[in-house]
């Protein structure tokens, strides 16, 4: 097992509130992890602070490292740009943009310049949509808006915008939360398919979905790292009084 | 911002410096956009304020008259010839009822600061002036022996429209302004909150009542020159209002103001929680009197915030009061509805059609008495706003 | 005595109703009267010139009206021309003139106050703006004819060209100044509600700011940009005093904007404050002016509402 990102002694603060304490955790390759706790636990603002999306929070204030392939994001020599196009997201609502499917898949990679327009992006559009399990949905209607899609193709399709641009790993904020249970199957295999060429790290809410298919599983309260092991352990035999009272449901 | 990007690591991404660059050019277009935009304003304030605040001054200039019956008879022959060229008709025409004030004057010398005309005080605030140039170095030495004085111009704010410019002044056009928005706002606030008040509690909610919802909506978006058109068709050749007068001026902008009234009505009345009506009716009372008693009154700031950015709208129309004859001339403030007047942004127009130099500070003077009275009523609108924002 | 009293209160209340009722027929009462006395008025004019003449004619010379009726004969007198075709076309390029500097400068503010601007200095930018839009446009023509036609004859005479004092460009630019808060407050208005999900989406790929606003958030806006757009077109159309001030009497078919032009609303304005009498062509002339701009506006309008109506189909997007 390669250890693929490796945060050190990671804090971060919204204004004065600290929302996470001190987390150092290794995430592996070709692995799922999953994110659990309760509302508020700090699991989002982690997987956020993981791309470095809290950037974008004007108020927060980040201190640590997350260290990628052996290199600090955080560091000042690295734009922020780069790290987000290796390290992709996929969020709780589906948000493809206001435009066509081929579109939504194409313009990040044209943009950072891994194809150029013709039969290579073709290529490209046709195997991340593939690899996102929805080509044959929706091979022949490439040009019409990414919004005539269905909530879970809608999320397919993120997914395959998020593959496009060739990411080493894939963050996913609940990304069944908002869809129907046929959907979430579908989204759950995909990302079984999935983890055989990426590092996934995923948060959710569901216990089943975890206990399903993530290999780890951390356990957050209160914006600590309380437990992590293998999804196996966490869930038959937590060294934790806290990490089973919440699997069995007792408080969140 | 960041430091000089390492192209030695794995995360670097060709092109990005010239895409970063394009991104901080972008947000500088952004920027000067928003720079340009303040800077117009400032500009346009700045231009207006130094064109307009020479009119709030007037050049006098010192003289002495020996005064017998004779002058109160021919007021124009009290002066020398050069002198009676620089000095003001009007304050010569004014002259023999200061004399018929003050009897005992006669068979004295008095002192007078009397008003110099308007071509003259160009020239001394350091404007373009048809002044020859005996009259100019007659001016400056009066200035020099000190007999010449500016001071401050109460006849821009008590007088009317004047065809001798150092005369003319706001105070008709304030007061028809002031009349014409009496009329505007005695129909427009009743009628737009009695429809807004329609619609909101009583409208059932079929066609009919969407197309006068669409209608106002469309109401507010019709150019309002065509409300001079129907005011001029409709109230002044159909029903006989006279022309230029507040009334027909005042129904015309009543109409235009209107939509503003309505939506902004509606909103206050929207607002209203339903439990207050729910109570109401509770109570055993009917629709009216729940909206009367209870609704209405919660309601009223909204609505007199609305009312108040109407008004000021309304009082700085001009097109449309154009067409229904606003733009006579009038040296008298009108006294009744229905004769002739003019209003504030009327004055401003026809002033600044005027040859005259002297006029071109006027215009500026009577716009910055118009922005002000018209940011005192948004800024009252705006702190009315703030006092009375309830949280339901 | 209790049915006597309840039977007078539901009397009230209907009465009250129909009060109401009749208070909200008066806006409609309103548009129906703008458009009977253009219309009719426009009919009178239309009995006399012909129509075709009028929408497609070149030469627009009314002044011959009013020598027919005198001893002259008939023979030498050229007759009244109303070929409207260089007012609409001097009305278009100077409302040309005005989207060209509001539209972008309008645009770019909106996108500076809604992604760039912090809170508090959005919330004094755009207050600030918004005095632009409550100016009186007697306000905006004074300061265009004293101010930047003088400026621009100067201007353009360092280079060696000749401007007019009454351009179509300085009346044009004037009112683009006036519509850059339509612009900017209503995009910024529609710029914000596009939901912050949608940028995360973009920035998650690895796309700067200004891609992410380019790419996902104006078209996200479009719509409502568009409908801002029509708008600020609908009122550089209907726009009088800027003009009238501003603007010249002579209609003029060219395409250089340091000539003098006029518009419809110029025209309007000439035609009824004179003191010829209310039944003349050239008097008759300003309600067919009233009436194209009416129509056209109404058209604007239509168009605004059914193209935001296709955007919503195409995007969903809800919050519009």
């Amino acid at each position: 097992m390669d250890v693929k990102v490796k945060v050190d002694k990671l804090n971060l603060w919204y204004g004065t509130n600290q929302a996470l304490h001190d987390i150092s955790i290794d995430l592996y390759d070709n692995k799922i992890t999953a994110l659990i706790g309760a509302s508020g636990c700090g699991k989002s603002t982690f997987l956020r602070s993981l791309n470095r999306m809290n950037d974008l929070v004007e108020s927060a204030k980040i201190q640590g490292n997350v260290i990628v392939d052996g290199k600090n994001i955080y560091d000042k020599d690295i734009d922020v740009v780069s790290v987000r196009k290796r390290i992709g997201m996929v969020f709780q609502q589906p948000n493809p943009f206001p435009k066509s499917i081929y579109e939504n898949v194409a313009y990040a990679p044209l943009k950072h310049g891994i194809v150029k327009k013709g039969s290579d992006c073709d290529e490209l559009v046709e195997s991340s949509l593939k690899s996102a399990g929805i080509w044959e949905e929706v091979k022949d209607k490439l040009q019409a808006p990414g919004t005539s899609l269905s909530g879970g193709q809608q999320q397919r399709l993120c997914i395959a915008r998020t593959i496009a641009v060739k990411p080493d790993v894939i963050l996913m904020d609940e990304p069944t939360s908002a869809l129907d249970p046929i959907s979430t199957e579908k989204i759950e295999a995909l990302m079984l398919e999935l983890k055989k060429s990426y590092t996934i790290v995923t948060v959710t809410h569901n216990m089943q979905q975890a206990a399903r298919i993530a290999d780890h599983t951390a356990f957050f309260h209160l914006g600590e790292l309380v437990e992590y092991d293998e999804t196996e352990k966490i869930f038959v035999n937590p060294k934790l009084k806290k990490t089973e009272d919440y699997i069995t449901g007792r408080f969140g | 911002m960041e430091t000089k990007i390492n192209k030695n690591n794995n995360f670097y991404i060709p092109q990005i410096e010239k895409r970063n660059k394009q991104s901080k050019r972008f947000r500088l277009y952004a920027l000067s956009a928003v720079v340009l935009s303040l800077s117009f304003l400032a500009f346009f304030l700045i231009d207006i304020i130094k064109a307009g605040i020479p009119a709030f001054t007037q050049s006098s200039v010192k003289i002495e008259i020996s005064i017998d019956e004779e002058t109160a008879n021919n007021p124009y022959g009290i002066l020398e010839r050069d002198m009676s060229r620089l000095v003001s008709r009007a304050w010569l025409r004014s002259f023999p009822k200061e004399i018929e004030a003050h009897p005992e004057w006669i068979g004295t010398t008095q002192t007078f600061w009397a008003l110099l005309n308007a071509e003259a005080d160009q020239y001394l605030k350091g404007t373009q002036s048809k002044l020859k140039e005996n009259q100019k170095s007659k001016l400056d030495a009066l200035l020099q022996e000190g007999l010449i004085e500016r001071k401050f111009n109460a006849t821009f704010f008590f007088t009317g429209d004047s065809k001798i410019p150092e005369n003319a002044g706001f105070y008709a056009a304030i007061v028809g302004s002031v009349l014409t928005m009496l009329v505007t706002m005695s129909l427009a606030v009743p009628i737009g909150v009695m429809t807004a008040v329609y619609l909101e509690e009583f409208a059932p909610d079929n066609k009919l009542t969407q197309i006068i919802e669409i209608n106002i909506n469309n109401l507010a978006a019709i150019p309002s020159i065509l409300f001079g058109l129907l005011g001029l068709a409709i109230f002044i050749n159909f029903f006989g209002v006279p022309r230029s007068s507040p009334l027909a001026g005042g129904m015309t902008l009543a109409l235009m103001s209107l939509p503003i009234i309505i939506v902004s009505s509606k909103a206050a009345l929207k607002s209203v929680p339903a439990s207050i009506r729910q109570a109401g009716y509770a109570l055993g009372l009917t629709k009216w009197q729940v909206t009367k008693d209870h609704v209405l009154p919660l309601a009223f700031p909204g609505v007199l915030t609305g009312s108040i950015i109407a008004l000021a709208q309304a009082m700085g129309e001009t097109a449309p009061l154009i067409i229904v004859g606003m733009i006579a001339f009038v040296p008298d403030p009108v006294t009744s509805l229905t004769s002739a007047a003019t209003v504030m942004p009327a004055q401003i127009f026809t002033w600044s059609g005027m040859p005259e130099r002297a006029y071109i500070e006027k215009t500026a003077a009577g716009i910055m008495v118009l922005l002000t009275v018209l940011i005192s009523l948004n800024t009252i609108a705006v702190l009315l706003r703030k006092k009375f924002e309830v949280k339901w | 005595m209790i049915n006597s009293s309840a039977k007078r209160r539901d009397l009230i209340e209907s009465l009250i109703k129909s009060v109401l009722i009749f208070a909200a027929f008066i806006s409609v009462l309103t548009t129906f009267g703008i458009l009977f006395s253009i219309i009719f008025e426009s009919v009178h004019f239309f009995q006399r010139e012909s129509i075709l003449d009028f929408l497609f004619g070149t030469e627009w010379n009314p002044d011959t009206a009013f020598l027919s009726g005198t001893a002259r004969g008939a023979e030498d007198v050229a007759s009244a021309q109303f070929g409207a075709v260089p007012i609409f076309a001097g009305t278009f390029y100077i409302t040309f003139i005005a989207m060209a500097v509001a539209v972008p400068i309008g645009l770019f503010s909106a996108i500076y106050m809604s992604e760039y601007a912090s809170t508090k200095v959005r919330n004094i930018i755009k207050p600030t703006l918004e005095v632009l839009a409550g100016i009186p446009t007697v306000v905006y023509g004074f300061f265009a004819a004293i101010t930047v036609a003088p400026f621009l004859v100067d201007l353009f005479a360092t280079f060696g060209m000749e401007a007019s004092y009454r351009s179509a460009l300085g009346a044009g630019v004037v009112m683009g100044i006036m519509i850059i808060p339509i612009i900017s407050s209503l995009s910024d208005d529609v710029i914000n509600s596009v939901p912050h999900n949608m940028r995360n989406g973009a920035l998650a790929l690895g796309m700067n700011k200004a891609e992410t606003i380019k790419f996902v958030v104006l078209p996200s806006a479009m719509p409502g940009i568009i409908a801002a757009v029509l708008l600020g077109v609908s009122r550089a159309l209907g726009e009088t005093m800027i003009v009238v001030m501003a603007a010249s009497l002579r209609p003029n078919l060219t395409m250089n904007p340091l000539e003098d032009m006029t518009t419809v609303t110029v025209k309007i304005v000439e035609a009824l404050v004179g003191d010829q009498e209310f039944d003349s062509s050239l008097t008759l002339s300003a309600f067919a002016l009233g009436l194209v701009l009416f129509v056209v506006t109404l058209i604007i309008n239509i168009v605004s509402i059914v193209t935001i109506r296709r955007y919503h189909k195409k995007y969903k997007i809800s919050n519009l």
